[in-house]
């Protein structure tokens, strides 16, 4: 069974695919630790996690997933350099106070870094914009201005440029329209976006 | 679950001030069966005030040892032994000096957590446990766990410090000293020298309210006690406080107090190296536990070890869990506990493949 199919997160499917067995595995913002938990479980991999919210470590580590309660930018800070093999960090990087930090980070401490997305150019948001005038509310990004968790808004193609500005390389691009993956247009076509890359 | 405490004598023990102690005695408990590989085994060490006798009836952590608790007896081997320095079956200033024949009292030497640790490994050895599955314990029960970890990192496998330190700040030293002079200002105290005589109950009841306060929380008082009335002219609290204080004197010796007090005050984990270089090469996994309302205990201490912990890359699990009752939370927020201990200790049996008997 895939991951998907347990918990109906396409973007968990594909990290899971992309993880390596037996390596250390570092997510960032790991909520219950579901990811973690089956990465375990099917990959043997060494798992560990940060989550902020204390409801969710209680229930991660009541599952027998590592996890430490704090706030991920600043636990990054912690880690020594090369400890893991994989840093995810999944559907997190636009709620981050400074992305950029934050994925430099994820490099220092891991070998390869993996994030996953909401495309912010996804033609739903373009049209909502165009035609409504006001902060695009879809499915994908289901939240009022005023409420929501997103303090960054990136796409596809942001997220290559910056790649090439930093000069790291990008190992995997894998992009997703519902469970499904789309290969044309990814910065029109792609809901969600998971890269896999490691500094230069 | 019925147990009862036994007592294993040793030839001696070296301590950590130079002096052998010979013979030493030790109280302890047990609960659950040891299974053939002899790797169900876990120690869980008491706080300041406890004993050996830590679950079934009255035992101070009955709620989460037994059969089907977060330290759950049905699997695992529970040890339970009072600290070296005690006063329930373990030597300690309160035991004969086979030099004098008469009590020890404040001849007794210097102790510290690493010597009680000291006893704790000979007790395991003595059960022939080569290996620890976890060492377990809240406040003072957490620096043993460190300790062991520490001290005996091939031998423990997961190690759970709960609401605790690896020193103490001047807070907590200065709340350790007012209770040891209240009992030294008791003239039934006699410079240790009460136990044919009356003894310094008063002094210490002082010092046991004293301690009550730190282990409780001003919204946990407010709850609890508020302003209400007793009787005309004694508030709830008061009189709480009196029948604890009273009621400890019963069962705790002012010596033991005194001596274990400054074996918690004089530790400090760091003294042999910075935190993160003692968790170098540790394979040991770490469950820490600190609660919101514990201000004898606060979380930025669990938080100093596991930072350190994570430094070294170490499996380190860390939630600091929502409370009102202060330090008293881990003895008594049971739920969470259960389910955050249960959780890590099954993940910790199955990755080192433990049999269940």
């Amino acid at each position: 069974m895939g991951v998907s199919e347990i918990y109906g997160r396409s973007d968990y499917a594909i990290i899971g695919s992309l993880v390596e067995p037996g390596t250390r595995v570092l997510d960032l913002g790991c909520g219950e630790g579901l990811l973690l938990s089956w990465l375990k479980e099917n990959k043997r991999v060494n798992a560990r996690g940060v989550e902020l919210v204390g409801a969710s470590v209680q229930k991660a580590i009541a599952c027998g997933v590592s996890v430490y309660q704090g706030n991920l930018e600043s636990a990054l800070e912690d880690y020594p350099d090369r400890a893991f093999d994989y840093v995810i960090l999944s559907q997190t990087l636009q709620e981050t106070r400074h992305p950029l930090k934050v994925l430099e980070g994820m490099l220092r401490i891991g070998k390869h870094a993996v994030v996953a997305f909401p495309n912010f150019g996804h033609w739903s948001m373009r049209m909502a914009h165009l035609f409504t005038g006001r902060a695009p509310k879809t499915p994908l990004f289901p939240h009022d201005w005023y409420d929501s968790p997103n303090i960054h808004f990136l796409t596809v193609d942001d997220f290559e440029a910056l790649a090439h500005k930093q000069h790291w390389r990008i190992e995997r691009r894998i992009f997703l329209s519902g469970s499904r993956q789309v290969t044309m247009l990814p910065n029109l076509t792609a809901e969600v976006a998971v890269f896999l890359f490691t500094a230069s | 679950m019925i147990s009862s405490t036994a007592t294993v004598t040793f030839d001696s023990l070296d301590l950590d001030c130079g002096v052998t102690l010979a013979p030493v005695d030790c109280a302890y408990e047990t609960y659950g069966t040891l299974n053939s590989e002899k790797s169900n085994g876990i120690l869980v060490a008491h706080a300041f005030s406890g004993d050996a006798h830590a679950a079934g009836d009255g035992g101070w952590w009955g709620n989460m040892i037994g059969p089907g608790k977060g330290f759950d007896t049905d699997q695992y081997f529970v040890i339970c032994a009072n600290v070296l320095g005690g006063c329930r079956g373990t030597t300690g200033p309160g035991s004969i000096n086979p030099a004098t024949n008469g009590p020890w009292g404040m001849t007794f030497p210097v102790i510290t957590i690493s010597d009680m640790v000291r006893l704790q490994k000979k007790l395991i050895d003595h059960l022939g446990i080569a290996r620890l599955l976890a060492v377990a314990g809240g406040s003072m029960g957490g620096m043993q766990a460190l300790e062991w970890a520490v001290s005996y990192p091939d031998q423990v496998l997961a190690a759970l410090p709960i609401a605790t330190t690896h020193r103490h700040s001047a807070q907590q030293i200065a709340f350790n000293e007012v209770g040891r002079q209240a009992i030294m200002a008791d003239p039934d105290w006699q410079g240790g020298n009460y136990y044919d005589r009356r003894p310094p109950a008063r002094g210490l009841a002082v010092a046991r309210m004293v301690g009550h306060i730190t282990y409780m929380s001003d919204e946990s008082m407010r709850e609890k006690f508020g302003r209400r009335l007793r009787n005309s002219d004694e508030f709830e609290v008061e009189s709480y406080l009196r029948y604890r204080g009273y009621k400890f004197v019963d069962r705790f010796d002012a010596n033991s107090y005194i001596y274990i007090t400054r074996a918690m005050d004089i530790y400090d984990l760091t003294q042999h190296g910075s935190l993160p270089s003692l968790f170098e090469n540790i394979d040991t996994r770490f469950l820490v536990i600190s609660f919101t309302s514990d201000w004898l205990y606060p979380s930025y201490q669990s938080l100093e070890i596991v930072s350190a912990l994570r430094s070294r890359n170490c499996d380190v699990a860390y939630v600091n869990l929502q409370s009102a009752y202060g330090h008293d939370a881990f003895l008594v927020e049971v739920k969470e506990q259960t389910e955050l201990v249960t959780g890590f200790l099954k993940s910790t049996a199955r990755e080192a493949s433990v049999g269940r008997k």
